[in-house]
């Protein structure tokens, strides 16, 4: 046995990771589906060369066909397009918000957990006002008071420069507060103490020996967020408080959809389901990266 | 029991104030003039001066601020732009519809939550307790907003069993509740269940089995009681969470409630509601959680030692 185990090639925690995750169906079939959908997202305008927003006008409400997969919408304009293109938005908009909640709050959160003392408890009582609020209803407050006058909307492109702000400022707290921990959990373990003892600077302690070491829960924090972010997304613009037409977004589908509810289930259907997989799919993802990354974190 | 109260109210004081100032100061830096939008282009200077002064808009910013959080402490949430009647009045007619399905998706996330996770770690590792952890890790990842129309499709236009949408009678309010209340009973039933596994762990429940009580007994008598207790914190979050999704809920089946005057007042751009309907939520939020922690207190005299 002694043999076996010294003859076995110790693997990096990277590759050991790598390792486990694919060895997780639920992983394999979730990651499978994510690279897929960034595929198409990226791809849309190949996949649909007709676009998102051209209607035809001889044809709406029409049944699926060869033309029209899952046919088309009341402005004749064709359901699978806009599902294709809405998986641009989505992700799109995940992943710049998500980044905003990197910038800030992983910087603060370092910083904070490091330094501790006054900018510590700054950090912990801003977060603390923004915890107090449900997140979401902060999110439509800060979008419903830069609306323009009442019957008129925002400019698309503005409205998803609204949304990243909002979501953005909504999102940053909890992952500055994860970092915090992280960094408050290492800071005085010896490796930190003999980098510092041998001069090295705050900020290379903290890029090159904080950072690395928290980035697994991290990690893990993110792939959730982004189904948090999405589904946030989707539910402004459902209210009509997010991504302003012609840009498709699922969660505006399913509002759009509502009044055919009956006669064309398939245009409640479409976006429904399209949302429910991608969300799913980031979630058990994330799930099965934290398995894979720390298996003593499993229950 | 005094002292922890009024520290916990205490702690719960200037948050409200920080919440309220923050509401305040997002709405009145909107660029969108109330003015303006009522009005409209044709009206004189005298109309608009004398619609600044009857809103008090004409007073300097902080003085407001005064004005508003005196008229708060006095249940005045200020008058509506667009409907000229109190916001208080709107509150006293809608919250009334969004506690309801708020508190009948609690109940519901109780009622299926807590059995099943009790019976889950009851069985530990059985069929059962597999299937309810399947199950609530799908409910937990299936927002409303998705639940909701999937619900709408299945049960109301294919099956016909229930309204799609309305407020009339209670068989309107059960596909909300579910709407609503699925991930919270999910959530409810994953608690209940560590909780218990953990507390079934414990020596007195050892104890107790020794000491001749069946197990299902001393689970009943010892286990569930102090299981519970965690189970409460989660549901006093939920409850946040409960109002806040009744935003989606409320659009999507067309319930009056505070959720649904919120979305049209955006729209309307009247301000006034928009901020008294934040403040509400806001402040039942805090409410619920101070509710909660005090409860966790009563209930628990280790968390008052150490509170």
């Amino acid at each position: 046995m002694a043999e076996v185990t010294l003859a076995k090639p110790s693997l990096s925690p990277t590759a050991e990771a790598w390792r486990r995750l694919q060895r997780n169906p639920v992983a394999v079939v979730c990651g499978t589906f994510i690279v897929g959908l960034v595929l198409v997202a990226l791809l849309a305008n190949l996949l649909k060369p007709q676009g998102y927003d051209t209607p035809d006008f001889l044809h709406r409400l029409a049944a699926g066909s060869a033309a029209h997969p899952l046919g088309t919408d009341q402005e004749g304009r064709d359901v699978l397009s806009r599902i294709v293109y809405g998986a641009r938005i989505s992700l799109g908009v995940a992943t710049v918000i998500v980044s905003i909640e990197i910038a800030i709050g992983l910087t603060l959160g370092l910083i904070a957990g490091y330094y501790g003392g006054a900018i510590d408890s700054a950090l912990m009582r801003v977060t603390d006002v923004m915890f107090s609020f449900p997140d979401i209803l902060l999110a439509i407050l800060l979008v419903a008071v830069v609306q323009p006058g009442p019957g008129k909307a925002l400019a698309p492109q503005v409205s998803l420069i609204t949304l990243f702000v909002a979501l953005g400022l909504v999102y940053w707290p909890g992952l500055a507060r994860l970092a915090r921990g992280q960094a408050m959990a290492l800071r005085n373990r010896e490796y930190i103490e003999a980098a510092r003892a041998m001069g090295v600077r705050d900020r290379a302690i903290l890029l090159r020996h904080l950072l690395p070491n928290t980035l697994s829960p991290i990690i893990v924090q993110v792939t959730q967020d982004i189904a948090q972010v999405m589904l946030a997304e989707a539910t402004l613009s459902f209210l009509g408080l997010g991504v302003q037409p012609p840009f498709p977004s699922w969660g505006r589908m399913i509002q759009d959809a509502l009044p055919f509810k009956e006669a064309h289930p398939i245009l409640l259907l479409a976006p429904t389901v399209a949302l429910a997989a991608t969300v799913m799919a980031f979630n058990f993802f994330g799930d099965a990266l934290r398995d894979a990354l720390d298996p003593r974190l499993r229950e | 029991m005094g002292q922890f109260l009024l520290k916990r109210i205490g702690l719960a004081v200037p948050t409200l104030l920080v919440v309220v100032f923050l509401v305040f100061m997002a709405v009145h830096l909107a660029p969108s003039d109330p003015v303006e939008n009522k009005l409209g282009e044709k009206a004189t200077a005298e109309q608009r001066t004398a619609m600044r002064h009857h809103y008090g808009l004409d007073q300097p910013l902080p003085l407001q601020f005064v004005r508003y959080v005196g008229g708060l402490l006095h249940g005045d949430f200020g008058e509506s732009y667009k409907l000229e009647q109190p916001v208080s009045t709107l509150i006293a007619v809608k919250f009334p519809v969004t506690a309801q399905l708020a508190i009948a998706a609690l109940l519901f996330s109780i009622a299926v939550g807590l059995p099943a996770g009790a019976v889950a770690a009851y069985f530990h590792n059985s069929w059962f307790d597999r299937a309810v952890m399947a199950l609530v890790v799908a409910m937990v990842s299936i927002p409303s907003i998705v639940l909701g129309p999937l619900l709408i499709l299945g049960v109301a236009v294919k099956l016909g069993w229930l309204p799609t949408s309305g407020w009339e009678s209670p068989k309107y309010m059960v596909l909300p509740m579910i709407a609503l209340g699925s991930r919270s009973a999910a959530i409810v039933a994953r608690f209940m269940r560590s909780s218990l596994l953990d507390t079934l762990r414990q020596d007195y429940i050892r104890t107790a089995i020794a000491k001749g009580l069946s197990r299902p007994m001393a689970v009943w008598r010892h286990g569930i009681k102090n299981a519970l207790l965690p189970v409460l914190t989660v549901l006093g979050t939920n409850f946040g969470a409960l109002l806040t999704g009744s935003f989606v809920v409320e659009t999507l089946f067309h319930v009056p409630g505070i959720g649904d005057i919120s979305i049209e007042s955006i729209q309307w751009r009247d301000y006034p509601v928009v901020q008294g309907m934040a403040l509400l939520v806001a402040i039942v939020y805090v409410f619920v959680n101070l509710g909660v922690d005090v409860l966790y207190g009563a209930i628990d005299p280790r968390v008052r030692a150490r509170g």
